[in-house]
């Protein structure tokens, strides 16, 4: 097996044993990017000083230094994350020339265990999509099945560990974002607790939303990844201070006696049938290990998604309108004046997506529609809120779908809308109650797609969701094969 | 012509004196090169955040409770959006339903009569950077280093009912600042602007009329031009048959006119939001009360006590209240004791005044101390020196220190308080002005005035003046 191919804990135990160094997997890594980035196009920039962090680790190596779990590990990072000094576009070409003079803090945090960032994955512009779509760049394809979506907006970082192109990537879940193209590309994605993470330096969608997720070919790798990233950041007033245990030392792979939700309304009649069989099965299996399901109601659902684009798209169109050619970025080559400046600006550099969304947002934010959209969804949330806090007295974590279908077709949702933002109809709930999820892979479609299984947790429950899933992963004897 | 009343609202902003921003760690000054005191957050950098800066959220409930207002325990901050560009984020971090503080009053108080003004809120929010017109190029150019400096608004009710009211209520709004220490006041650095809202209304009726809200108000007195500019046009455009519409309009204070900026039907769409990106202001009680227990005696209370308690005229009180300076070293004066208050103010307000103002430093950068000012006008007092002496004596204790008694000592301004020996000039002074003394009895009394003055100059300044004039009295008056 080729060292691109492994998993973090794998590499990490082979560092340490002298039996590869950063430099060879970093160049594994670059091989496979040369062999198959034409066909899948997960990157958008690649870090031309990636070497030379492999190489200061193995020299760090040579010395015998103690270096964390992720020291030589090549992770690619969303393309909406800063990164000091490396092309950070959002997929958009407002941004297609924007160098951030800072990184977030959890690029700090990698560089201070010594990651290795390898590159820039492609992404929905903005993070806007659930496809891969809409980037000014270009698509990036299904690992699986090139004729298929990546999913999105993380399709770059979910479809770059799906095809060995990383060993492991940062996604960002505003609304599935980072789930969605884990159970399309068959890969592990977390979603975080909103607050576990700072989301200092990523590049605002919709704040009261968003964290920044991991995306693995392991749960394990989803614990180290996690635990590298997480915690409280002074520059960030939403993260939280609660402490967290060291997930992946703290891992267990016993569900004995774990409660697992499961709500009806997550397998209506719009989930595909071969979809809902896997995640039943998988259910299955885990009661076969002595878990205990626990017949829970989530019928707050119903409004999730209304409330979802809501009150994610009045955040963009606030946080989107930065973009307006004064200080960096795109500006439009003729204009007559200020206001002409910002229209044209503003019209060709930002795709139809992400208009349509600030359109909509800056609508429910209008005076006189506040009260009737935006004040209602914000009433929602808190409802569907409640309802989970109910839930999570019942059960350790809820069992559902993560996505209603398997990866669709290449253009097969762009003319209609709807049906492309009913692909988030399983994971936005997570979003809007601010709760840990995680999508793992749990069995293929007939044509070779992945399905996946999403487990949800209660704020800060990580550890719970993280040892579940591990339960899981060592069912099934692993997630190599769905790859 | 009917009889209007005019009612004036503001909305006055002014910059905290924090140590850095509101929402990042920038130093929180003046000037400097342009965008050279700026980072990703205070410029909105993409994926930046803000973190509220607690010490100015600590300055705005202390002015909450010097306007005694409600201080909310609970507030929020909120996103207000719009386009321009000194504006980086395309919002300004405000607070729209939940302001910090609401609910409070202000005394004005004239030599006259005092009247409460109500406070509608004081809340925090950040200010923008300024755009540049640079003559060597054809586009602006914009400098953020003044983006995301700590500011508080204050919305008054539509109280005011003059220029004058409003002149007032600025200038007590302005030493209220500079006595908590939250702001440094300076005008012409912009650190006080504000907005005025204008309606004029028949006499006797309850209903307010239509408002105008003016902008780019700058100085106090361009508030006071302002409002006389605009109540004068309201009133025009009323007895016109006219009506007035709700209008923003700016004014220009060059041209002593104001000129629409956008009507009711376009006015701006704030869109206002919670900002996601802070939580909630939650206040202790112990921190709202720590911080009304900071507050010193406000400039209200002092001219209140110099005008009742040390009988000083209303002008003098208000001009000491004016300096802080003045007043804290007014007050440490009196504190000692041994001079009476009206002539401690005089002092301060005459020669050292001129002085300060003459030179430009602090009254506490120069030599000289409270004790000393005491120890000087108490001579004056008790009658060992002159008043023009001990002139001379401040003169050369702000050039080079030292002690009144030494220098009084050192130049021999000791007055000739010796009735005897001043008998003596006197008679040797009528002796050689009989023409005056002649007047003088045929009813010219100015000329005793000039024979006091002979003998001050015969002592060449050292007699007494008190005893010479009672000396000069006797003689002339007896027959």
């Amino acid at each position: 097996m080729k060292l691109n191919e492994m998993t973090i804990s794998e590499l990490s135990e082979m560092l340490r044993k002298r039996r590869c160094s950063a430099t060879e997997i970093l160049s594994d890594v670059k091989d496979r990017i040369n062999e198959t980035e034409g066909k899948i196009g997960a990157y958008i920039s690649i870090n031309d000083k990636a070497e030379n962090s492999a190489r200061k680790v193995d020299e760090a190596f040579a010395k015998g230094e103690e270096l964390h779990p992720l020291a030589g590990i090549p992770v690619a990072v969303k393309d909406n994350i800063s990164t000091r000094g490396l092309r950070t576009t959002c997929a958009s070409k407002m941004l297609y020339n924007y160098i951030p003079p800072y990184n977030a803090t959890v690029i700090d945090r990698l560089e201070k265990n010594s990651s290795v960032i390898i590159g820039k994955t492609n992404m929905d512009e903005f993070a806007m999509g659930s496809s891969t779509e809409n980037s000014f760049f270009h698509i990036t394809r299904n690992p699986h099945n090139t004729d298929y979506v990546s999913g999105g907006s993380s399709g770059g970082s979910s479809a770059a560990v799906a095809a060995d192109e990383a060993i492991a990537a940062l996604g960002s879940d505003t609304g599935g974002s980072v789930r969605q193209p884990a159970s399309f590309c068959g890969t592990v994605g977390l979603k975080p607790t909103y607050g576990r993470v700072s989301r200092y330096g990523l590049i605002a969608f919709a704040s009261s939303l968003e964290q920044i997720g991991t995306i693995t070919k392991s749960v394990k790798d989803s614990a180290i990844l996690l635990g590298a990233i997480a915690g409280y950041d002074r520059m960030d007033s939403t993260s939280s201070r609660i402490s967290f245990p060291d997930y992946a030392s703290n891992l267990n792979a016993s569900v004995k006696g774990l409660r697992v939700g499961i709500a009806e309304e997550y397998f209506s009649d719009t989930v595909d049938d071969e979809v809902k069989n896997a995640v039943y099965s998988a259910i299955k299996e885990l009661e076969a290990n002595a878990a205990e399901t626990v017949s829970i109601s989530l019928a707050a659902k119903e409004f999730s998604i209304s409330s979802y684009y809501i009150i994610a798209s009045a955040e963009a169109s606030s946080n989107l309108a930065r973009y307006d050619g004064v200080k960096y970025g795109y500006r439009s080559k003729d204009y007559d004046g200020l206001t002409d400046m910002y229209e044209k600006t503003r019209s060709e550099g930002f795709g139809d997506e992400v208009k349509r969304r600030i359109m909509l947002g800056t609508f429910v934010l209008s005076s006189g529609y506040y009260e009737d959209y935006y004040r209602k969804a914000k009433l929602m949330q808190r409802k569907i809120t409640a309802e989970f806090s109910d839930a999570f007295r019942k059960c350790d974590v809820i069992a559902t779908p993560t996505t209603p279908t398997t990866a669709f077709r290449i253009g097969e949702n762009t003319e209609d809308i709807l049906k492309m933002y009913g692909s988030d109809v399983c994971t936005v709930a997570a979003n809007i109650a601010g709760i840990p999820a995680i999508s793992v892979p749990c069995g293929k479609n007939a044509m070779g797609l992945p399905i996946g299984l999403q487990l949800m947790g209660d704020r800060f429950a990580e550890q719970t969701l993280l040892n579940a899933a591990y339960g899981y992963e060592r069912i099934c004897g692993g997630f190599r094969e769905v790859k | 012509m009917k009889d209007y009343e005019i009612c004036i609202g503001l909305e006055v902003h002014a910059e905290l004196n924090t140590q850095s921003k509101m929402y990042c760690s920038c130093p929180n000054l003046f000037g400097g090169e342009p965008n050279t005191r700026v980072c990703p957050v205070c410029i909105g950098l993409p994926g930046a955040l803000p973190t509220l800066n607690e010490t100015a959220v600590d300055y705005a409930v202390k002015m909450g409770h010097a306007l005694k207002c409600t201080i909310n325990k609970v507030s929020r901050q909120d996103r207000k959006n719009y386009f321009y560009p000194d504006l980086p984020k395309a919002y300004q971090i405000s607070q729209a339903d939940i302001p910090l503080c609401e609910k409070g009053h202000l005394e004005i108080i004239t030599e006259k009569c005092s009247k409460t003004i109500g406070i509608t809120r004081i809340h925090i929010e950040e200010d923008a950077g300024k755009l540049l017109h640079d003559s060597s190029c054809n586009d602006s150019l914009v400098d953020y280093n003044r983006c995301g400096v700590p500011l508080i608004e204050i919305v008054t009710e539509p109280d005011l009912r003059s220029s004058e009211e409003a002149y007032l209520f600025l200038n007590t709004i302005k030493n209220t600042l500079k006595y908590i220490g939250i702001s440094d006041c300076k005008m012409q650095e912009g650190s006080i602007r504000c907005d005025v809202n204008v309606s004029v209304r028949e006499k006797g009726t309850d209903e307010l009329g239509t408002r105008c809200e003016m902008k780019n108000v700058n100085s106090f007195s361009a508030a006071v031009r302002g409002i006389e500019y605009e109540a004068k046009r309201q009133i025009e455009v009323l007895e016109a048959g006219g009506k007035i519409l709700q209008e923003t309009r700016r004014w220009d204070d060059v041209k002593g006119m104001s000129f629409v900026m956008r009507t009711k039907e376009d006015a701006q769409d704030y869109r206002f939001f919670p900002e996601p990106d802070l939580g909630w202001i939650v206040l202790e009680e112990e921190r709202i009360n720590m911080l009304k227990d900071t507050l010193p005696e406000l400039p209200n209370e002092k001219l209140l006590r110099y005008t009742k308690i040390h009988g000083l005229p209303f002008t003098d009180a208000s001009l000491l209240v004016e300096g802080l300076e003045k007043s804290r070293f007014y007050d440490e004066c009196i504190a000692l004791e041994r001079c009476t208050s009206k002539n401690i103010c005089n002092w301060i307000l005459g020669d050292i005044s001129k002085y300060i103002n003459d030179t430009g430093s602090s009254l506490y950068d120069t030599p000289l101390t409270a004790d000393k000012l005491v120890k000087l006008v108490y001579e004056v007092e008790k009658g060992t020196i002159s008043n023009s002496a001990a002139k001379k004596v401040l003169g050369v204790i702000f050039d080079e220190g030292g002690e009144p008694d030494e220098i009084i000592e050192r130049l021999g301004l000791v007055q000739n308080s010796d009735t005897e020996s001043l008998k003596k000039l006197v008679d040797e002074v009528i002796k050689a002005n009989e023409k005056s003394v002649n007047d003088y009895r045929n009813g010219k009394t100015n000329a005793m005035g000039y024979i006091v003055g002979q003998c001050m100059k015969a002592s060449k300044g050292s007699a007494n003046p008190a005893i010479v004039r009672e000396l000069v009295a006797e003689i002339l008056n007896e027959r």
